[in-house]
């Protein structure tokens, strides 16, 4: 009896089914990573998850497609990236709307730093250093803060920046060694 | 030769404290996004933003339909403004032309009656001339 079940071939609503199962366990992995770099890139929360939204709508349409050449996280950061340009390039477009309009402001952005163990001083030191960072990636050219995030808060390896963003290597390592440099230029102008 | 070295050491202290510092401050950024991100990520989703875009959205399209509106009236006014002109001049044009073929009769009429005064003054028949010069004296005298 098992091994007829075993033997039964699989059918497309079966494979559909299996797929489904296999979508919606990628959405609910890698959601509030998709998420997190949405935010960062655009510091506006409603904005970050319309296009985490649009991000995995695009993603299931596409899934059957995925051959899973990358991991299903570089290729999600990679619509999520393309995404994002589209959305800038659009808003350009249109002249009259005002760029970042629920965009939060550097202070609030910075507000936010798990209070741990430190003492009340050391904690508005760290609010003013992430403060300053936020400056410094605000004047990045969009490549470059791409790249820098993707390095400093999703914590990814270079050939995973490479694939998400469609550059080489060697070009990642230029932008990024650019992005540090600024942000360490905007941390020393701190003092 | 020592003052070098004392400065390179300088130099390379300060870049040690300064990759510290960026070390510290790129930790404590990306524990902040992570916090702010997971504050965003779980808070309770209301009716608030899709209001607020969908407001905003209305107030777009009712600017954009009173432009479209106000361009298309201009349009019509603008049209129907010349039009009129155009029509008042035509009567207008009319109008001088009647007046003008009005008057032109009575005078062709005086110039007429002026020019068969002066053929009748002037012509008088030779024959005529001692009679009308005693005619003259008789008057006089």
């Amino acid at each position: 009896m098992a091994a007829g079940a075993q033997a039964k071939p699989m059918t497309a609503e079966t494979a559909e089914e299996i797929a489904a199962q296999d979508f919606a366990r990628v959405v609910e992995k890698h959601r509030p990573q998709i998420f997190r770099f949405l935010l960062s890139s655009t510091r506006d929360i409603d904005l970050a998850e319309t296009l985490t939204q649009d991000c995995f709508l695009k993603a299931h349409r596409n899934w059957g497609y995925f051959r899973g050449e990358s991991s299903a996280m570089t290729w999600l950061m990679r619509i999520a990236i393309n995404l994002q340009k589209d959305h800038w390039r659009n808003r350009r477009m249109q002249f009259w709307r005002q760029t970042r309009t629920n965009s939060v402001d550097l202070d609030e952005a910075s507000e936010w730093l798990p209070s741990g163990e430190r003492s009340a001083e050391q904690q508005l030191l760290a609010r003013e250093r992430v403060k300053q960072v936020w400056k410094a990636v605000e004047k990045l050219s969009e490549r470059q803060r791409t790249v820098f995030l993707l390095r400093y808060v999703e914590e990814q390896d270079l050939t995973e920046i490479a694939v998400a963003t469609g550059l080489s290597e060697g070009t990642v390592k230029a932008h990024l060694s650019r992005a540090l440099g600024k942000v360490r230029a905007g941390l020393g102008g701190e003092r | 030769m020592k003052l070098n070295l004392v400065n390179s050491k300088r130099q390379r202290t300060a870049s040690t404290v300064n990759d510290a510092l960026l070390e510290q401050a790129l930790a404590e950024f990306r524990q902040s996004v992570h916090s702010w991100s997971e504050a965003a990520y779980n808070r309770p989703r209301g009716f608030r933003v899709a209001l607020r875009r969908s407001w905003r959205l209305a107030v777009g399209w009712a600017l954009g339909c009173v432009l479209a509106a106000g361009s298309v009236g201009g349009g019509i006014y603008e049209h129907h403004r010349r039009v009129e002109a155009r029509l008042a001049a035509a009567a207008q044009a009319a109008k001088e032309k009647q007046l003008q073929a009005k008057e032109t009769p009575k005078a062709a009429d005086e110039d007429l009656m002026a020019a068969v005064d002066s053929d009748v003054s002037r012509e008088v028949p030779a024959a005529m001339e001692p009679l009308a010069q005693l005619m003259d004296e008789g008057e006089s005298k």
